[in-house]
């Protein structure tokens, strides 16, 4: 495909950064994922972003609201069982017609050793759609640039919200024989 | 006896007149309910972003439009139910700690949409405590006309992230009602920030 030679290589959250600083995007509204760590960092690290730890998905989309109503653009990153805490606060996205950008790296998907993991996990797509959130699921590291620029163009030019979801082959299983993610 | 919320002296509708008197360009965003209707009763304004649901998310709205207006004053005003259902935004706006908004919660201590049913502040939660120790440098909780004045000074003045706790009576005054159509809300409210439409 020619997505791959516009986001080569592994390098997914350098990709995803440079969409959303080309998107104009200023306010990054998140809560961790091991997945998301680089792109958190650049993020933070960006002087022309304002990052905001939540500590609850909905925040974000409430948070990113009020952005655009003060003429901001932001993107939501959270880990897909995130989406569940999203539902009810949506509403407000659709009814108002919001522009919304979610970056959601997936878990509960093949290979997942932590079953809890499983059931928002394997249901976080349809439910977005369910609430009226355009899903953009990217299956290996060279297509999540591409699936995120697709994504910003409609939250932004739309107004409609709109989610990538990194699947979990991507992002890789936590294992709990190790500290890592 | 433990007095209850139906004999606080504070009476909402003329606490939000109040806080709004000669509001100039500030921005509010208004929780669903109650607090919604008392904003709409001091003087519909494009300027005011009154919910009709999205419970638990004023604060937050109101964090996002701080964020992003840094020159303008942002005053969420909203009820006791609403904030204790978006409680860990509490933490959220003391931790990006933005000088330019204010949070003032109407606190009848009860759900007064559905029936006026206790919320947890009858049984005793402290909201300006929470946001106190969640790290709002400038909290104050209010329950009579004396306390009032300082409160709402506060809440349009003081260097931010303020809350603002204000015991009223639990009462049902009449219904004024804002716009209800939230893509109308948000268009009127951009066009008075003279905002261009893909900004």
């Amino acid at each position: 495909m020619t997505l791959t030679t516009k986001f080569p290589g592994e390098q997914w959250p350098d990709h995803v950064h440079r969409v959303l600083a080309d998107a104009g995007v200023h306010q990054i509204a998140y809560v961790p994922d091991g997945g998301l760590s680089r792109l958190i960092d650049l993020c933070r690290d960006d002087p022309s972003m304002t990052t905001v730890s939540l500590t609850s998905e909905q925040e974000g989309v409430a948070m990113l609201a009020g952005a655009w109503l003060g003429g901001q653009r932001g993107a939501l990153l959270m880990q897909g069982s995130g989406v569940g805490q999203c539902v009810n606060m949506l509403s407000l996205t659709q009814v108002c017609r919001f522009p919304l950008l979610i970056v959601a790296t997936m878990r509960g998907e093949s290979g997942e050793t932590n079953p809890w993991q499983v059931p928002m996990g394997s249901t976080a797509g349809a439910v977005l759609e369910l609430s009226g959130v355009r899903v953009h699921r990217a299956e290996t590291a060279d297509a999540v640039g591409e699936a995120a620029a697709q994504a910003a163009r409609e939250a932004f030019d739309g107004p409609a919200a709109s989610a990538v979801l990194i699947a979990q082959a991507v992002i890789g299983i936590k294992s709990f024989d190790d500290d890592q993610d | 006896m433990t007095r209850t919320s139906e004999d606080f002296p504070l009476r909402r509708r003329a606490v939000v007149e109040a806080l709004l008197r000669d509001r100039g360009d500030l921005l509010v965003v208004a929780g669903l309910g109650a607090p919604a209707w008392d904003v709409a009763a001091a003087g519909d304004s494009p300027l005011d972003f009154p919910l009709w649901g999205a419970m638990g998310g004023a604060a937050m709205i109101g964090l996002g439009l701080a964020l992003a207006q840094p020159e303008r004053r942002v005053l969420v005003v909203t009820g006791d139910g609403e904030m204790l259902m978006g409680i860990g935004s509490l933490a959220t706006i003391a931790a990006s700690a933005p000088a330019n908004l204010a949070i003032v919660v109407l606190d009848n201590e009860r759900y007064g949409e559905t029936g006026m049913q206790p919320t947890h502040t009858a049984w005793g939660a402290d909201l300006a405590a929470m946001a106190q120790s969640s790290g709002f440098p400038v909290t104050a909780l209010a329950r009579d006309e004396e306390a009032l004045d300082s409160a709402l000074h506060l809440a349009r003045d003081a260097r931010g992230p303020v809350f603002v706790a204000i015991k009223i009576r639990a009462e049902s005054p009449p219904l004024v009602l804002p716009p209800r159509d939230g893509e109308t809300l948000k268009a009127r409210f951009r066009a008075a920030l003279k905002l261009e439409p893909s900004q």
